[in-house]
């Protein structure tokens, strides 16, 4: 106990801490309700563990930075780590369109959609009556016939049955029949009533949705549970799990709804050898390093150019000038990104049609204007941030220095180039390895403008001259085939991120690098 | 279940609030209550003469998912329920662009609606992920047009009640052209004699996405030359083993885009978007417009006077366009199912709630007799009776490996870049590809 170091808390700590870990505490135990109503234990028993240590943190003496610590390492937790162990987990699944969900989901889903309605068959109205602990269905076919049965019982003819107005028996001596609300609050064991049209159960069955109407169904795939198959009762075909979280016949025919199972590395392979993938991937690779770095380099330069020139005192209207300059940055970039695809338009947009006199020419349709076309895009979109960033750096250096270099003679190029440029970027680098990060997937710009267009005549896959990775992923796992696939898109986001942090590190090394130099 | 639960909860809250009970422990109460009770209402026979309790079997709500354009919609028809019922309706108002996916994602997890509203061809994508049961409309199926229901159909079931049609029709602007014309010839030379004569600028508009081309808006055109994307099956829908799109017609109607496009008459200018072509258009710069309803509202606002006419053949087959239509779908794993079919198949099928919807929407209602009554705007007669003659589109999954090369291999042969039959056909093999996985 060092309570002389930092004295006693005080009376207003001591209840602020009391409200906020109660506020805590009680969302806390909603959540941890809610995750034991619905049975999901895993999650309770790491919600239970959190809610103790942040007790344990706050409530202990002492323990100064993990008191600190504690909500932003929670929040990073929750928003970063596992978001991130998330997807890497998804990358080993073929999670995606067709594997969706679990094998039992799909062996329910299969059987809900393999009943298929009878062919002209009557449509019967239906009651349902309870006897004992049991329900039974109560039909009247279109001739007004009344018949009645329940799982296992088949039909049988009930001629004394009570009728309503309309007709449609409602009632028969003995039992007792359902309000709607009654079978509503019973409605899984109604539904689950399959009632055998005949001695024979290949003669389909009766069945409700609804509780007053019913049709005669047969299942067009019948499942066997010991042998987990299913068999199609027309053909009879035969489908098989066939490991890839499909069942699938002897041709490899396959029903339409599938699961999600794990595949290993297999997502990893089809990235480097999926031809859709390998054959523009070195292009693309290029385009994107090229763009990310192109990027930075045009906006870091125009940033800083414009905050050199705004940074002088006696400029008059500065105020307005920095706030037009920050507009383009105010915008959001998928706006932009469709506003500037209208103005480079090649027939009717601004730039040709008055800046240019009427000409035609393909800003965004020729390969090499288009790539052109999106880097200016992204100087337009991008320069504000580093002409903030530049301003605020600029502004921390100290006048002494300028000062000083001018007594000794030096130029403002000199200045500059030996002193300010130096200082600015020993902050600044940092910021420049993140915008280069961010351009590395920078998808909005790249997919409102162009869309990665003009395709490449030379593939038969949707990829085009200004797709950078990020959006040939995107293209990839959501926009070919015949679905999303989640776990390939995983699975190209894992190696694209550890491009863009190989190339950080090594940047951030470079960094620490510049600092030793100035200090 | 989660129902009791809660009663249980709330007693023993308002029971103890006085006293200086710790959270933990009321918690570690009201869960002990909450699993005895759920054991006991699974083990107990369910007795028909106890008063049900709705809210505690679960199925005193079925949730919506609609957008907010819709929702005010059904409002009524779902206060008609609860009024016969003791059923509330919960629309819970989701963006519409990101709806489908999110209820793909969330009906495994169970915390999906019981319903959802979208157009059809979201059903094959929804059967691939199991997330949509089937719908057995029964007698009802024949109120509806039937295109409609074969569009809610997907391998042999019906899984949506259809509410509303929409397709594309070709706009014409009466003061630039008094006469409809039936052939794509006869409305190009309208046009241009319509742009000799000084009235117009635009023999003809059609929208384009710079960056995919426009499949959709085209599609009558391919269609009346006998071109199709996909055959048909024996049960009447789409085989995804036909690819039909790079057959001989499908040639000659890529050569035709040729001759439509940039290099050729200019007819269709791959420059001129959907926003461009609607300017133009509501400028009275163009005496036509291929394009659907949604448009019709602003052309009117605008003043124009025109006509909606039926859609010009380029080939001798009828150009039909491919329909969407709308409607509600049940989730497979909805915990209320029978009092959502009740809704579905009972009170969303009803006249009331068609023509509540067809008022919000300003679409052709799929029910026939909702149909009659709107038809009296002659703009709605007009593009229902071409929606009779459209065929669904493709709500198979196989169909969203189509619409990239589709549209890409268009806009290329618009712009006249590269050989028709060439192109076509590498097209064609592309979605194969695609396809086979």
């Amino acid at each position: 106990m060092r309570k002389g170091r930092f004295g006693q808390d005080s009376t207003k700590g001591i209840v602020a801490k009391i409200v906020l870990l109660g506020l805590v505490d009680a969302l806390a135990v909603y959540v941890l309700m809610m995750l034991f109503l619905s049975q999901s234990w895993g999650a309770l028993g790491v919600s239970s563990a959190v809610v103790l240590a942040i007790n344990w943190i706050y409530l202990r003496k002492g323990g100064l930075p993990a008191k600190y610590l504690a909500p932003g390492v929670l929040f990073l937790l929750v928003f970063q780590v596992f978001v991130v162990l998330f997807s890497g987990y998804i990358a080993f699944t073929n999670y995606g369109d067709g594997h969706n969900s679990t094998k039992d989901d799909a062996i329910a889903a299969i059987q809900l959609t393999a009943q298929k309605r009878v062919p002209d068959s009557p449509a019967y109205k239906a009651a349902v009556l309870t006897k004992g602990n049991d329900f039974y269905l109560l039909f009247t076919d279109p001739d007004g016939k009344a018949t009645i049965g329940s799982t296992g019982t088949p039909l049988k003819e009930v001629p004394d049955a009570g009728t309503d107005s309309a007709g449609k028996a409602n009632s028969v001596d003995g039992y007792q029949t359902l309000t709607f609300q009654e079978i509503v609050a019973n409605q899984q064991e109604i539904l689950a009533i399959t009632v055998p049209v005949s001695d024979n159960p290949a003669d389909g069955t009766l069945r409700t949705a609804d509780g007053s109407n019913a049709y005669e169904f047969k299942p067009a795939l019948t499942y066997d549970a010991a042998a987990d198959t299913f068999t199609d009762t027309d053909t009879g075909a035969v489908y098989r799990d066939n490991g890839k979280g499909a069942f699938a016949d002897g041709n490899g025919e396959t029903l339409t709804t599938g699961w999600k199972i794990d595949v290993g590395m297999e997502n990893f392979a089809r990235a480097f050898t999926d031809p859709s993938l390998r054959g523009p991937l070195l292009g693309v690779i290029l385009w994107t390093f090229t763009f990310a770095v192109t990027s930075v380099a045009l906006t870091f330069a125009l940033g800083l150019f414009l905050a050199v020139t705004f940074n002088r005192e006696d400029l008059r209207g500065k105020k307005v000038y920095r706030i037009l300059m920050i507009l383009p940055y105010a915008f959001p970039a998928f706006l932009s990104g469709l506003v500037w695809s209208g103005i480079l338009n090649p027939q009717f947009g601004w730039l040709n049609q008055t800046l240019l006199g009427g000409a035609t020419i393909g800003w965004l349709t020729d390969p090499l204007l288009a790539k052109v076309s999106v880097l200016v895009v992204n100087l337009w979109l991008g320069f504000p941030y580093m002409f903030l960033v530049c301003t605020g750096a600029l502004q921390s250096l100290p006048t002494e220095l300028d000062e000083a270099a001018r007594m000794d003679g030096a130029g403002p190029w000199r200045v500059f180039r030996s002193i300010k440029l130096p200082l600015l970027l020993v902050s600044i680098a940092p910021l420049l390895i993140s915008s280069f990060a961010f351009n590395f997937n920078n998808f909005n710009v790249i997919y409102m403008l162009t869309g990665g267009g003009p395709r490449f005549a030379d593939t038969d896959r949707d990829i085009g001259a200004t797709d950078i990775l990020i959006t040939l992923v995107y293209k990839v796992a959501f926009g070919q085939g015949t679905g999303r696939d989640y776990g390939l898109a995983s699975a190209l986001a894992i190696i694209i991120f550890i491009i863009v942090a190989t190339v950080s590190a090594i940047s951030f090394k470079q960094t620490k690098a510049l600092e030793d130099v100035n200090s | 279940m989660k129902g009791t639960p809660m009663k249980v909860q709330n007693t023993l809250t308002s029971g103890t609030s006085r006293r200086v009970f710790t959270a933990g422990a009321l918690s570690v109460v009201a869960a002990l209550a909450l699993s005895a009770c759920g054991g006991a209402s699974a083990t107990a026979p369910a007795t028909a003469t106890a008063k049900p309790d709705l809210k505690s079997a679960g199925a005193g709500t079925i949730t919506m998912w609609v957008d907010a354009e819709r929702s005010p919609a059904l409002k009524d028809i779902t206060a008609k329920f609860q009024a016969d019922t003791g059923i509330e309706v919960k629309l819970v108002v989701k963006d519409f662009a990101a709806v489908r996916d999110d209820f793909i994602t969330q009906v495994p997890t169970g915390k999906g609606p019981d319903l959802i509203v979208g157009p059809h061809d979201w059903v094959g994508k929804f059967v691939q992920n199991g997330v949509i049961a089937p719908i057995e409309l029964g007698d009802k199926s024949s109120a509806f047009q039937e295109s409609s229901v074969k569009a809610m159909t997907f391998n042999g079931s019906v899984y949506g009640v259809p509410y509303a049609i929409e397709n594309i029709a070709l706009l014409r602007n009466t003061d630039l052209v008094s006469d409809s014309a039936e052939t794509l010839d006869e409305v190009v030379a309208n046009g241009k004699k319509a742009v000799a004569d000084g009235k117009a600028k635009f023999p003809f508009l059609v929208g384009m996405d710079p960056k995919q081309g426009d499949p959709y808006h085209l599609y009558p055109l391919q269609a009346s030359m006998g071109s199709q994307v996909f055959g048909q099956a024996a049960d009447g829908g789409y085989d995804p083993k036909q690819l039909l799109i790079g057959d001989a017609a499908g040639v000659e109607f890529a050569k035709k885009l040729v001759a439509w496009g940039d290099t050729g008459e200019k007819i269709i200018n791959s420059n001129i978007t959907g926003d461009i072509a609607k300017e133009k258009f509501l400028a009275g710069e163009s005496p036509y417009f291929l394009t659907g309803p949604w448009n019709v509202p602003d052309v009117q606002k605008k003043g124009i006077k025109f006509a909606v006419d039926a859609l010009p053949t380029a080939g001798d087959k009828p150009a039909q366009p491919f329909i969407g239509v709308n409607g509600f779908f049940i989730s497979a794993k909805s915990a209320n199912a029978l009092a959502t079919n009740e809704f579905v198949t009972n009170y969303l099928t009803s006249e009331a709630a068609q023509d509540s919807m067809y008022k919000a929407g300003g679409r052709p209602p799929a029910l026939k007799a909702s149909f009659e009554k709107a038809a009296s705007d002659p703009v709605v007669e007009a593009f229902g009776k071409i929606g009779a003659t459209g065929v669904p589109m493709p709500a198979i999954p196989e169909m969203s490996a189509v619409w990239a090369d589709w549209g890409a291999t268009e806009l290329a042969l618009i712009k006249g870049q590269g050989d028709p039959a060439a192109d076509w056909a590498k097209m064609a093999a592309s979605i194969k590809a695609k396809i086979a996985g």
